[in-house]
């Protein structure tokens, strides 16, 4: 007899005939993220474009009446804030910032950088701690049109007070508000802090290594994969890493429960702070 | 796989903690049903918080970790500034996404993944808050075969929550905080 709590619904047919219609037609796989919140997602999208089901929305998106990069950015990106966390980035500017200075180039890769509010959040701080003229900040995320935005580096000034409050937790000297001016509800971040940032369209469930990092940011974007795909996501970054090179996972995230756990150091488990094993096996 | 506990999902805001501390202390253990709670807190931590619980409750009270089994006999706790699902195979997820009314955790997220998973086996409550958190869940789990119960809310310290949740998912008992224990010990206090 089928469980009532699991049956298979018309809801989960659709769900899985999208999947497979924007994996098949446009190459995004969606298959490895976690369920609960794709569903929600899919029908927060629903809504957004004002139809009526899941089937139709498949219909609509293989036709081209609802464009891709719409339906990726709804399934994909959370907005993020500036220094959320402030805890981690402190951890970090104490025992991953004086390694990095020791290094003539760095190379940061912010995985998911969603809005790229962490991107100017980091800029920032490696501004800061005289270290931002000689690295390069790698911001990729699935979807091209939170790229757009991250670019364009402009946000609703409405959670300002929370950001500066952030700022000075996360460790920084100066005032967040040196860093942007402020226009109609809105605030536009300095040009000058993207002057080295690169920001690219990466798939974590499709694309592999591009860069050798010293550091690599990945926070809240691990909790929406299922283990797989965390794991495929895992052995990238440690594949990616320099020995002795840094991995920070979000606060609520672990690689407790994978086996690349063995070529990490856990050094701090609040701010989620790895550091890949300098072995040659690691 | 083995399978899902019944699942209490409790939710509440304003004046939660008075009486969580109230209907979580009366919980008798052994108790054959999985409670998950989502309280609204300022808090980007709930550390204190289960500190608090754990005081007044016999149930051992934890923070629902991502990827973590959901388990009878516990009080699980979503944590702060990250919304609580569960997934069909009884695991926990976390996601960053939007507030819903305002908050972070919500009530609605987690009742409409619980109804999802849970189906029949699934009791949702409305407890005490000043907003409209947990009504349209409330609505799901019942659409699903599950039990709706909210606090009376004459007697709930902020009667909004209640008082929405009764106008738009309506419920299968209006009780009072202690009636509610008084019904879910009968249920599942082995």
């Amino acid at each position: 007899m089928t469980m009532p709590a699991a049956p298979r619904d018309l809801e989960d047919i659709e769900l899985d005939l999208l999947l497979e219609a924007l994996h098949q037609r446009f190459g995004y796989d969606f298959g490895g993220y976690a369920r609960a919140s794709l569903r929600r997602r899919v029908q927060n999208l629903l809504i957004h474009t004002g139809v009526a089901n899941i089937s139709q929305l498949t219909e609509r998106v293989l036709h081209g009446g609802v464009p891709i990069t719409e339906v990726v950015d709804q399934l994909s990106v959370p907005v993020s804030e500036f220094f959320r966390d402030p805890p981690s980035f402190a951890t970090m500017l104490r025992l991953v910032f004086p390694l990095l200075a020791s290094y003539p180039h760095i190379n940061v890769w912010q995985a998911g950088c969603a809005r790229g509010e962490e991107v100017y959040s980091l800029a920032i701080l490696l501004e800061e701690a005289g270290l931002y003229e000689r690295t390069r900040i790698w911001a990729t995320d699935i979807s091209e049109k939170s790229l757009a935005l991250a670019r364009e580096g402009i946000y609703p000034a409405r959670e300002l007070p929370q950001y500066a409050d952030s700022y000075r937790l996360a460790g920084g000297r100066h005032s967040f508000s040196d860093y942007f001016h402020a226009r109609y509800g809105h605030i536009k971040l300095d040009d000058a802090l993207k002057r080295n940032v690169t920001f690219a369209p990466h798939n974590l469930a499709a694309d592999g290594v591009f860069c050798e990092t010293q550091l690599i940011l990945c926070r809240n974007v691990l909790i929406y994969f299922q283990p797989p795909l965390q794991q495929r996501a895992l052995a990238l970054f440690a594949d990616s890493l320099v020995r002795g090179g840094f991995l920070c996972l979000g606060e609520k995230e672990s690689m407790s429960r994978h086996e690349i756990r063995e070529r990490f150091t856990l050094l701090d488990r609040r701010a989620a702070l790895y550091r890949r094993n300098p072995s040659a096996h690691g | 796989m083995a399978e899902l506990p019944h699942v209490i999902a409790i939710g509440a805001s304003a004046g939660g903690v008075t009486a969580l501390r109230r209907l979580l202390g009366a919980l008798r253990p052994p108790f054959a049903a999985a409670v998950v709670v989502v309280l609204h807190i300022r808090e980007s931590t709930v550390d204190a918080l289960v500190g608090v619980l754990a005081r007044d409750c016999r149930l051992p009270v934890v923070e629902a970790l991502a990827g973590e089994r959901i388990e009878a006999g516990r009080v699980h706790l979503a944590p702060g500034n990250y919304h609580l699902l569960i997934e069909r195979d009884g695991c926990f997820a976390l996601s960053v996404d939007d507030r819903v009314h305002h908050a972070r955790p919500s009530v609605d997220v987690l009742f409409a993944s619980a109804a999802d998973a849970c189906g029949a086996r699934l009791t949702g409550v409305v407890l005490t808050g000043s907003n409209d958190d947990g009504a349209q869940g409330l609505a799901a789990i019942r659409a699903r075969g599950g039990t709706a119960l909210v606090q009376a809310p004459h007697e709930a310290e902020a009667p909004q929550m209640p008082a929405a949740a009764l106008r738009i998912a309506g419920a299968d008992a209006t009780l009072p905080l202690d009636d509610i224990a008084l019904r879910l010990n009968q249920a599942f206090h082995a």
